[in-house]
Parts: structure tokens; sequence; C-alpha cells
């Protein structure tokens, strides 16, 4: 909401010159939502400080504008920070109030434009979701600022709910002031990791134009581009590769939080190879994929000549949007078209739908299922549906113990209901085989470790003696 | 001359092309009833005359009638129909909707045929093919009967068609929908005659010996309420007296005051006593026997008795069908043998079980007919209802008893038998599987078609409701992903709609226009209650897990369940949850609820708080986040725009005051929110303020006033002021200033020390105006509460002129539809109807909440 820089040059009141604001006067500009207001709290030859004051109405906000989706709160687009923080709207004011001094122009001082200031900055507040204190030291840090952080609680009045997100930042650095903003032009969104307007290829252009001379050699680079990106893979990609344009990937560069990710990757690839091997072993033709969710195994299994007959489906209308995207269904050839379906379904439903599969793949969905709830499941899949063989995975919650980070107890996603250990989830399936005439097998998912086993578990159903 | 075809028939036009067809069809058959294969030509084809598309234009005639036939329309093929494959697949056709086949020849010379196909000169296929068309005709004239054909009607010249003035509709002879009862109808008898007597007197007949005049056997049998007696058949074999039994019977079909179906024993018999050859087994024997000493003047009575009964009838308008082994909706009403053999002896697999008895399929368990079908055949130990069926063969000559239904009461009546007459081949009565009802254990699993799609429900409250198939999708994540057993689940509150907004210049919300809303709509009287600031609660609690287990088919998930608004589990955790409602449960107890309102379970509408129980993430990372950015940055800029003032910079004046402005506005916010969060550690830090009891066995509240509703839940508040609210409320009479005025005073009395506000009602639970069914609630907001609604700064006056323009006709239009479809589900959880019914209606709730709204209303 509130950014001041303060200079303590001699004389300070270069400032003015250099960002083109006269000292004695209170101006406006508009941004696309709301207004910026710029002035100057302390003009002097020692110390001058301009501010530049968000004044942003939430009713405006939501007449226009994206929405503050994502977080499942409906009332998030009436009852929300972005008027007091520090965001994308505070980098629209930048460049708008001081293009100038962006662009590098100053025509009464040309020479104050190179020149290093001793340069104080402070940001009230800046939210820091997902990363907080270090993150905003990581980022600025390594170009040289000095930085001071005052975290604030959420209520006085509950104080175990503990700290916010937000902060009050103070930067000092000597450095041009073209530097400095364009570092607060693209730092403070990548910290707030929010955009108030839609993202598109354009935004990247201003990542590189506003980066030019030191995002490509910030250790964090990667990072700040995607936070900058709000996330959006296929954006960061390309961002990614013109900054390194000429450059060999680095390997080693790929930071901590990525190489978990991988590792879940593997697991995941893993455990839908298993899948597809234990569904090629069964000799079945006609195969379901029930919770297929954006359907990576059934693109496997459409590879496949052995499966004739293919269906997916999942209780997330989403997620089969997404499939069918991957899947690029509309484009797809008739005769492979004609070996695939998919529909939306719910496992605690009778389905006839679900009838007639040779086998079926369900592969981390019981454990989104309330324990009461399985039952209906069982009956759903094994007496009903009754394919001749199921091959179902379940994350092993023993292995949790090796998870960093985890605490004990706690699970693998939010959602999760349950994470079985070994034993719980071979006395559920044997009770299932023997209720339904179907024979267990058990099978483990990715590196057995020593007493707590595979990461994941799989047991292979058949049906009758 | 006047032809008759039954109602519902498949009426084919036989005849040579310019034979007259369509103009016959066209005079004696109404503009839908007739399908012509030249007009599916033309269809296909453009071409009426196409030959090429014959074979495409009669899947499209098929296609026709048999969407006609399935749906119960009479329909006419217009089309030469002279050779015989090609009427084979129509009679199929008739045949595979139980319908019957018609036959209509149009005879007519040939010579008058050419000449009016001479006069239309896109006929032009030539007089070899007619005269084809005539010699096929003439070679099927014969086997007609044989193909299939109920009815035949053969008219051999132009004027014979033309001497046809009218083609009469007959009813089947199973349509007795005008008659609608009383009916008393009774199981199968199997000979037990002394049951039958006691039971025929238990029902409130008067059985008289009258002087026999050789149809009623002597006996006179009269209800005074005029009611009637249904037999479902199988009177005859196995037991004591089956002569007697069938005189009774015959006696009472004679006066009129019974009516009866036969069962497969009966046609046995019949069978049997015409001379034909049939196996003597199953008890046939001994009716046999005790017909040995009847005149030969009664056994012909009995075999035309028998030859003269219809295999099952439909009653009540269509609402009541009996038959003895039941009947799938889609036969019902139809003639075929098909039909009859179902009446007689249901569905088969074809297969046998371990006793040498066939397997018998249960049609009953996917039946979804709009009637009720009341049937025997298959002794059971006690007749149940599923899926609106119920079989009332309670196995009385196997020692069980005889049952009698009545209808429309459907009340069971049943006498015991007197002995076991005959050891039946496999033991009929069963254990009773876990005290779960045959409809609770078929309503163990939902059914995915009764969900997905759109759906339109019927509602007593507001006739039909339309789920749009984008909703359904949204609820079917939302209720698969999160909500709690479906079993639980038999109610959703419906959304509130906030009243219009003020005209006073501080307000948004007043007093007046909630209570503006029921005063224009002519309601006198209305309700003010507290609205307290917590979460929507939904309780079910039973006084026992047995009573859970009955009543609601559920085992091991404890005495009863909270949830949410959107069917979630309340409670996180489960031990908490056990002890809440067991404290809810002990109130209940204690202050004789079970008694009072005679019941074991009870469903309340509550509020449950604190808001932070449930909401806690919610108010830590929206209300509480957004407080701690604004207040933080607001010190700065207050302090800087501060400076610039002091600096001389006048303009900064303004700005100052507006973000001091701000800053208090925040203040104010933050302290709004504060006040419906405290900890809880343990049951008693959660207060439950219940405002409705929904219902409870038999009974659906909405035929209480609000008071009474008040008033009962006051006197269970008191049993545990610990954990219990008592919801202060103030009846107010609308046209009454000072009444009013009181509620005003209220109001602002409770939204200044932080209240949320107040929700104002009818007096009565159901009220209606002009346009139908009014809200059934109107809330009024505190103007401190609206900032965690509206924003903090909403009612900084440049803000608050622009939110008072808001439209509430989709709010409202939303809580009358859910509101409707709320009690429709309570009211058919009472009816004990099946689970899916119940569902379907809470389903709608939550498919139509995912319709979009403004979400600050």
């Amino acid at each position: 909401m509130l950014l001041t820089i303060t200079t303590t040059h001699s004389p300070a009141t270069d400032l003015g010159y250099l960002l083109h604001k006269h000292p004695d006067k209170f101006q406006s500009v508009d941004l696309p939502i709301g207004k910026a207001h710029i002035f100057y709290p302390e003009s002097s030859e020692e110390s001058t400080t301009i501010a530049v004051l968000l004044d942003i109405n939430p009713i405006d906000m939501v007449r226009s504008g994206r929405k503050v989706s994502g977080t499942g709160f409906s009332l998030a687009q009436y009852v929300n920070d972005r008027p007091y923080v520090a965001s994308s709207f505070m980098s629209v004011a930048l460049s708008k109030a001081f293009s100038t001094a962006m662009n590098g122009n100053c025509a009464d001082k040309p020479e104050l434009v190179d020149t290093k200031l001793p340069l104080q900055v402070k940001l009230a507040v800046l939210p820091a979701p997902k990363g907080g204190e270090i993150l905003i030291r990581k980022l600025f840090e390594p170009l040289g600022y000095k930085v001071k952080l005052q975290r604030h609680i959420l209520d006085d009045s509950f104080k175990d709910w503990g700290d916010s997100k937000y902060f009050t930042l103070e930067l000092s650095h000597t450095i041009t002031i073209k530097e400095l903003l364009s570092h607060l032009y693209i730092l403070i969104p990548a910290i707030d990791n929010f955009k108030h307007y839609f993202v598109s290829q354009d935004e990247i252009n201003k990542l590189l134009e506003k980066g030019k001379g030191w995002l490509s050699t910030h250790p964090e680079m990667e990072q700040i581009t995607r936070r900058y990106l709000i996330n959006l893979h296929s954006l960061s990609r390309e961002a990614l590769e013109r900054l390194n344009e000429g450059d060999e990937p680095q390997e080693a560069a790929e930071e901590e939080g990525s190489k978990e990710k991988e590792r879940k990757e593997t697991l995941h690839q893993k455990r839908l190879s298993l899948v597809l091997e234990q569904l090629k072993k069964s000799g079945a033709q006609k195969v379901i994929d029930l919770g297929c969710g954006e359907g990576k195994l059934l693109r496997m299994l459409l590879k496949e000549k052995q499966f004739s007959t293919i269906a997916g489906t999942d209780v997330s209308y989403n997620e089969l949007t997404r499939a069918k995207d991957r899947l690029h269904w509309d484009e797809m050839a008739p005769r492979q078209k004609e070996r695939i379906s998919l529909f939306q379904g719910a496992l605690t439903y009778k389905d006839k739908r679900m009838e007639g599969y040779d086998a079926a793949a369900i592969v981390e969905v019981i454990e989104h299922l309330d324990t009461n709830r399985l039952l209906a499941f069982e009956r759903v899949v094994f007496e009903f549906a009754n394919p001749k063989t199921v091959v179902l995975t379940t994350p092993n919650g023993e292995y949790n113990v090796l998870f960093e980070g985890m605490d004990a107890g706690s699970m693998r996603h939010t959602d999760h209901r349950f994470e079985w250990t070994r034993k719980e989830f071979e006395s559920w399936a044997n009770g299932v085989g023997k209720r339904n005439n179907y024979t267990v097998e058990f099978l483990p998912v990715g590196e057995i470790e020593k007493k707590v086993g595979p990461p994941s578990q799989m047991a292979v159903f058949t049906y009758g003696n | 001359m006047e032809i008759k075809v039954p109602d519902l028939s498949l009426v084919l036009l036989i005849g040579a092309s310019g034979s007259g067809k369509s103009t016959f069809a066209k005079k004696h058959f109404g503009k839908y009833e007739v399908v012509s294969s030249d007009e599916c030509r033309g269809i296909v084809s453009n071409d009426e005359n196409s030959q090429s598309a014959t074979n495409e234009a009669f899947d499209v005639l098929r296609y026709i009638t048999g969407k006609r036939l399935k749906n119960g329309y009479l329909t006419v093929i217009d089309a030469t129909n002279v050779q015989p494959e090609s009427r084979k697949g129509l009679i199929q056709l008739a045949r595979e909707y139980h319908t019957l086949p018609v036959a209509i020849v149009l005879n007519i010379p040939q010579r008058e045929c050419e000449d009016r196909n001479a006069k239309r000169p896109e006929r032009d296929f030539g007089n070899h093919v007619i005269r084809q068309q005539k010699q096929q005709l003439k070679r099927s004239l014969r086997g007609l009967k044989r193909e299939g054909f109920r009815q035949i009607y053969v008219l051999n010249s132009v004027e014979e068609v033309d001497s046809v003035t009218e083609i009469g509709r007959e009813r089947l002879y199973n349509d007795k929908k005008d008659n609608k009862g009383p009916f008393d109808i009774i199981g199968d008898i199997h000979g037990c005659y002394d049951e039958t007597l006691e039971l025929i007197k238990k029902l409130g007949y008067s059985v008289k010996k009258v002087k026999d005049d050789g149809k009623n056997f002597g006996i006179d049998v009269t209800h005074k309420e005029a009611r009637q007696i249904i037999f479902v058949g199988d009177l005859v074999d196995r037991g004591p007296d089956s002569p007697a039994v069938l005189k009774l019977v015959m006696s009472m079909v004679h006066s009129k005051v019974g009516i009866c179906v036969p069962g497969n024993h009966d046609l046995k018999l019949q069978k049997k006593l015409n001379g034909k050859n049939v196996t003597v087994n199953h008890g046939l024997t001994e009716t046999l026997e005790q017909l040995e000493s009847e005149s030969p003047e009664f056994i012909k009575q009995v075999k035309e008795f028998l030859y003269s009964l219809i295999s099952h009838f439909v009653f009540d308008d269509g609402r009541l069908v009996v038959a003895h082994a039941g009947l799938k909706e889609e036969m019902q009403g139809r003639g075929s043998g098909a039909v009859r053999a179902f009446c007689l002896y249901g569905e088969t697999t074809g297969e046998t079980d371990e006793f040498g008895l066939p397997v018998r399929y249960n049609w009953a368990s996917e039946y979804r007919g709009k009637a009720k079908v009341v049937y025997g055949h298959t002794p059971v130990p006690e007749a149940e209802w599923l899926n609106k069926t119920i079989d009332i063969d309670t196995g009385c000559v196997f020692g069980g008893k005889l049952t009698a239904l009545r209808y429309p009461e459907e009340e069971l009546v049943s006498v015991p038998a007197k002995k076991t007459y005959c050891e039946p081949a496999k033991p009929f009565i069963e254990e009773a599987s876990e005290q779960m009802s045959h409809q609770q254990e078929y309503d163990d699993l939902l059914n995915i078609d009764d969900v997905i799609g759109k759906r339109i429900v019927q509602t007593r409250l507001r006739n039909n409701i339309t789920i749009r198939e984008e909703n359904s999708i949204a609820a079917l994540e939302l209720m698969s992903r999160f909500a709690i057993n479906p079993k639980w689940l038999i109610y959703l509150p419906p959304t509130m709609s906030p009243c219009g907004t003020s005209d006073l210049p501080d307000f948004l919300e007043h007093p007046n226009q909630a209570i503006n809303y029921y005063k224009k709509r002519a309601v006198k009287k209305v309700i003010c209650e507290e609205k307290h600031m917590g979460s929507r609660a939904v309780l079910v609690i039973c006084k026992d897990e047995d009573t859970v287990l009955k009543r609601f088919g559920i085992s091991d998930e404890g005495i009863g369940i909270c949830y949410t608004r959107t069917g979630r589990n309340f409670f996180n955790d489960s031990k908490l949850e056990k002890e809440f409602l067991s404290r809810v449960a002990k109130a209940l107890t204690k202050s004789k609820f079970w008694e009072k309102h005679n019941t074991d379970w009870v469903c309340l509408d509550a509020e449950l708080m604190p808001w932070s129980a449930k909401a806690q993430s919610l108010i830590q990372d929206q209300y509480a986040s957004v407080g701690a950015a604004a207040k933080n940055a607001l010190v700065e800029v207050e302090l800087v725009l501060k400076k610039a003032v002091d600096g001389g910079i006048g303009k900064a004046k303004q700005p100052l005051e507006q973000y001091s402005n701000r800053k208090t506005a925040i203040a104010k916010y933050t302290d709004a929110y504060r006040h419906y969060c405290w900890d809880v550690s343990s049951v008693e830090d959660y207060k439950l303020a219940p405002f409705h009891i929904l219902a409870t066995e038999g009974k659906v509240h909405v035929d209480k006033d609000h008071e009474w509703h008040m008033e009962n839940i006051k006197e269970l508040c008191k049993a545990d002021e610990k954990i219990f609210r008592v919801t202060p409320y103030k009846v107010i009479d609308t046209q009454d200033k000072e009444s009013v005025a009181e509620a005003v005073d209220w109001w602002l009395e409770l939204t200044k020390v932080g209240g949320e506000g107040m929700v104002v009602k009818p007096y009565e639970f159901v009220a209606t105006g002009r346009d139908g069914l009014l809200q059934p609630a109107v809330k009024c907001r505190g103007s401190e509460y609206l900032r965690i609604i509206y924003g903090p700064e909403y009612d900084l006056p440049e803000n608050l002129e622009r939110l008072k323009n808001r439209g509430l006709s989709r709010k409202r239009s939303l809580a009358l539809r859910e509101f409707a479809l709320g009690i429709e589900g309570l009211e058919r959880f009472v009816k004990k109807e099946p689970l899916r019914r119940i569902h379907e209606s809470v389903f709608g709730v939550l498919a139509l909440e995912s319709e979009e709204v403004d979400p600050r209303l």
C-alpha cells in the first residue's frame, strides 16, 4: 500500500529531479483500478523521502479485473488484503509514476542516472506467502541490499493464532535509482506471488525487460521467474529458456524444492508403470481407470495394442476436462477415439457404465474416501462393476517417517482421509477379496526401505478361484 | 359399420398402393397417431416415393412407433404391410411394448388402386407393382390370425371402406382406474378358509348366511363403508378347504364386494379341470380330493370363474396395481402373453435353487414406477414395502399368517395361521437380517442414474423443481467427496435471502424492510429471532444405536450426526463429536423429548457456535490476515501523510483524513469478527442454538408455527444450559407501528453489542401469498457484522450508496426452491420412502447451491 524511498545523497533533493516529481506537489496517477498518490513526506538537502501511496477501492476491484480466486472463499472478492499491501498494483504504480526514471532518463541532471545513491526503502506491507522472511532475504540480499524485516502477528487478541504472512520491509543499498525501481518492479509481485490481472505472454517481456542486467545472474532466477509468472508452468519455462539463452541447462542449479518434486514424480511414474504392467499381465482387453484424474494412465493405456476398450472416470469434472485436453480429445483420430471413453462418476454410487470391463485400475483413490464409505465403494467396484482384475494402490503410511518436514501423524495430502500401514491395507484388501470372491496379491510400489517398507502399496485382485 | 380397437394397440393398415390407406387413416385417427412409411421416406431422403430409402425409412418408423408405444399411445402404421415379413417386425414391436396388434385390411379391387395411382404422377412405379402387392395381400389374408393379430377387420370394397363411420376405442379389461377403493387387499389364501373368514371380519366386513341363489353360495359379505376386497390369487391348493375359499370369493366377486386376480395355482387348477395334462403336485392333489365331493355344477362354475379372471388390474387413476406375482412398470395396464406370464409367475432367471425351486429375479428392487404394486406369490415372513411395492403373502398355509393391506391407509392387518398345513420346500421364515428392512438393505447403495444429468424433482410445496445438469455435475463431486453417509443426510437447509436495502442513509440493511416484506404480502404476524453467528448445523439424533439401525439403516456410526449446510461432518474430531452428540441426546432424554413427541429420533436445525470452531482457517487466512495487513500498513500511511501535512503540503490533508477513516473502519472490522471467535478446548465451549424441530417419527413439523418450535426448543435448552443457547425471539404484528418499532429497537440493541442481527419469519412455518410460497425467512444483518461480508470499508458513504443497488430475485427464487426441496426430503424420509427419493431432494439442494448468486447476500 505504501512505498517510501529515502536518500541521504547530497543534495538529497536530487531525488526529485531523478524521479521527475516536484517535491512540493501532491500528485496522483490513475491506475487501472484506483489511484496512486505521490508526495514527499520530507524534503531537504540532507534527507529526502518520496512516498507512493496506493488508493484502491475494494469495490472497484470487484467490478473490474481478475477475481481473487483459488481460495475457495466466496467472499474473497470483497474481503481481501489487496488494498492494503504492496503487490502488482505497486509495480504498475511505479512504472506509471516513474517511467522516465525507469527508462534511465533525467533531462535536467542526466549525470544522476548512473550515479549510485545511498537509498533506503520502506514497504508497508509486503505479503510473502509460502516463503516468508527467508524468501525475502534470498531475493534481495544477493543484489546487495541490507534487509530489515518486521513480521506482523495475525491478531493481538488471539496471540496463539501466530504470525501473519505480512512484513514491513526496510531495504538499504547504494545503487542507481533505475536499478532500484527495476528490482522492486519484479521482486514485489514475485514475493506476493499474485497478479491482479490476467497473465499472458506479455508478462514475459516485462520480466525480461525489467530484469535486464541482473535477473539472469540472480541465484534465485528460477524462483523469481516462476513466482513472478504466478507459477504458470508454460510461461515460466519459456521465460527461463529465454533467460538462459546460450547457456547450457544447469542440472546442478536445480533447487531443493524441484528435486523433491521430481522424486515424487518418479514415484508416481513408477506406480503407473507397475499398474500398467499388472493390467497387461492380466490379459485384459477392456480396462477402466476408476479415478483417472487428468488421464496419465489413460495415455499410457492408449499406447498399448492389447487394450481394445479403455474408459476413464473421475468425480471431478474439471479433471476430466483436463484429461480431455491432455489426450487432445478433439483432434483424436476416429479409430483411437473409438477405443476410449470418459465419464463423470463417483465410486460410491452403483453405476452400470462401470460394468463389463476385464480390469480396473484404482490408483491412489481409496485414501480420499471416508472410511465409512469404503463399504459402498467395495460393493460398487467388486460386487457390481465386478471386473476380473482390480489393480489398486494406496500410500503406505509407515513410510511417512522418511519424508522430511512432515509432522508425525499428518498425511501426504490434505484430502487424504487415511494412510494405511501395510498391515491395515492387507487386512482390508483380504476382507474385500473374501467377501467378493477375489484372490489378492500384494506388491510394493517404489524402493523398499528397512522397517517401513515401500512408499506406496499395491493389491492385485483376481476374481474367482 | 363400426370398428373397435383396444385403447392401446398397434393398428396395421394393410393394402396395396392406392388402396386409400392414408385417406382412411386421416379420417379415423389423430394427427400424431398415424406413422406413415411414405412420410418417413420423405424425412430420410426428401422423396416420399424413394424406394431406395425404404430400409432407413422403416428404421425411423419403428423408432417413432416404439417411443409412442412405450409411452402408451395407440399407433397406426400407414404402410402397405402386404408381406408377412414386414408385418412380423411390427408385431414383434407391439409385443415388445405389450400392446395388442390389430389388422385393418383395405382389400380394394386392383383396378381402383391403379386408377388412383394414375392420378398421382409422382407414383410412376407401374401397375405390375400393384398387381404383385394384391397377390401378396391375398395370400396373407388367411394367415393373419396365426401371425398374432388380436383383431382383424377386412374391408373388401370402396363401399365397405366408406361405410366405416367410426373407430371406437375399447378399454382394456385390466383398466379399473376409475375404481378408487377403498380396498382391503388379501394375500395368498391357499385354502385357508377359517383364517380368511377371520381376517375379513377383522377388517370390518359382515358375513351373513343367506339363501343360496346358485351364485352366492349362501354367503353375503358387505362393508358398511363400501370397502372392497381384492384377492391377489392362489386361492387354492395345499390348504384344508379350497372349495370353501372358492365359494366365498366367487360369491364376493359376484356381489362386486370382491375383486380377484388369478394366481398360478388357480390357473393350474383350471387347466386340470378342463382336462389338460398338468403335473399334479404342490398341493393340487388336496384340492382335487376336496373337490371330489362337490357337484358337477359347482365344478363348472369354478371353471368359468377361473377362466374369467384378468391377470392384473390398475386402480385409482393408475396409482395402484394388483397382480399375483407383481408387475413391472412397463407392463402395467398392458396386455400380452408376457404380461400375463409375469403376473402369474413373476420374473424368473430360468435357474433353480438348492431346493429345486425356480430362482426368482427380484424385479421389485429395480422398480421405479409411480403406481404402488401389491402382490403375493412368494411367501415372506413380514410384508414390507420396497420401492413402492409390497409382497403380502405371509405364508398362512405354511403356518405364517394371512395378511391384508388396507388401501389407501397402507395399514397392515393380519391373522395368524391356525396351524402349519403344509411344510414349505424352503424355509420362508428367514432370520431377520440385523433388523434392517428390505428397503434399507436395498438402499445400501445409491444408483448414479438417480442423481446425474438434468433432473426434475417433484415437491409438495412448489411442484416441479428443475436441477440443471451442470449443477448436478458440481453436486456429485461435493456429495461423493465430502458429504457424510447419505443415509444420515435427510435434509439440507435452504439459503436465506437478506431483506431489501434500507432507505435510511446509514444502513444497508434494516428491520423495516424485513418486516415489510411480509407486511406487503398480507402476513399479519411475524416472528423475529436473534441470529446467532456461528455455523449452520443440522443434527440427527437417535435415542440409541438400535434406533439408528432400525430407522436409518446405519450401524457403527454412533447415535447421531451433526453436519454442515453442505452435508459435511461438522466435527473433524470424532471423540469430540461423540461427546457432543451424547450431551445433546442426554438433554433430549432429560427434557422428556422422546416421550413428548412420541419418537426415538429427531432432526434439528441449529446454529453451532463459535464461528471460529468450524471456520478457523477462514478467519485466520482471510479475516485476520486482512486486518493485520491493513492495520500495519495504515499506521505507516498515517505517519507519512502527517509528515507531508506538517511539511506544508496542503493537498495531503484530505487524504490524511480519508486514510484515518479507513484505519477506523479496519479497527471496527477486526472487532466485528472477534466477537464470533473463542477458543474451543472442550465440549462445553460449544454453544448450540437450535431453532427448528424439523422432524420426528411420523412427522415433519412444518405444520407448527414458529412459536411452537421456539417454546419446545426452550424446554430442551433448559436441560443442559452449558451447551445449549436459547434463541430470544419476539412475535411482531406487522400492522402495528409500535410492535414494529419494538422489533427495530431490539435489533439495534442486539447489533450494537456485536450481534449478527435477526431473522424475520412468518409466524406460520409455511406461508403463502398471492404468488405462492413466501420466503421462509428473511435475514436482517447488523451494520458492524456486514463489514465481514461487504468489506471493512463498505459503509463509507460513497460505497454504501453503490451497494444499496442490489438485486435479490435470484437469491429469493433459490431460497424458495431449496426450502421446498429440503422439506420434501424430510417428508419423504418420514413416509419411509426409498433412500434414492430422499437423496434426490437433498442432492437437489446441494446442486442448486452451485448456482451463481452474489455470495454477500
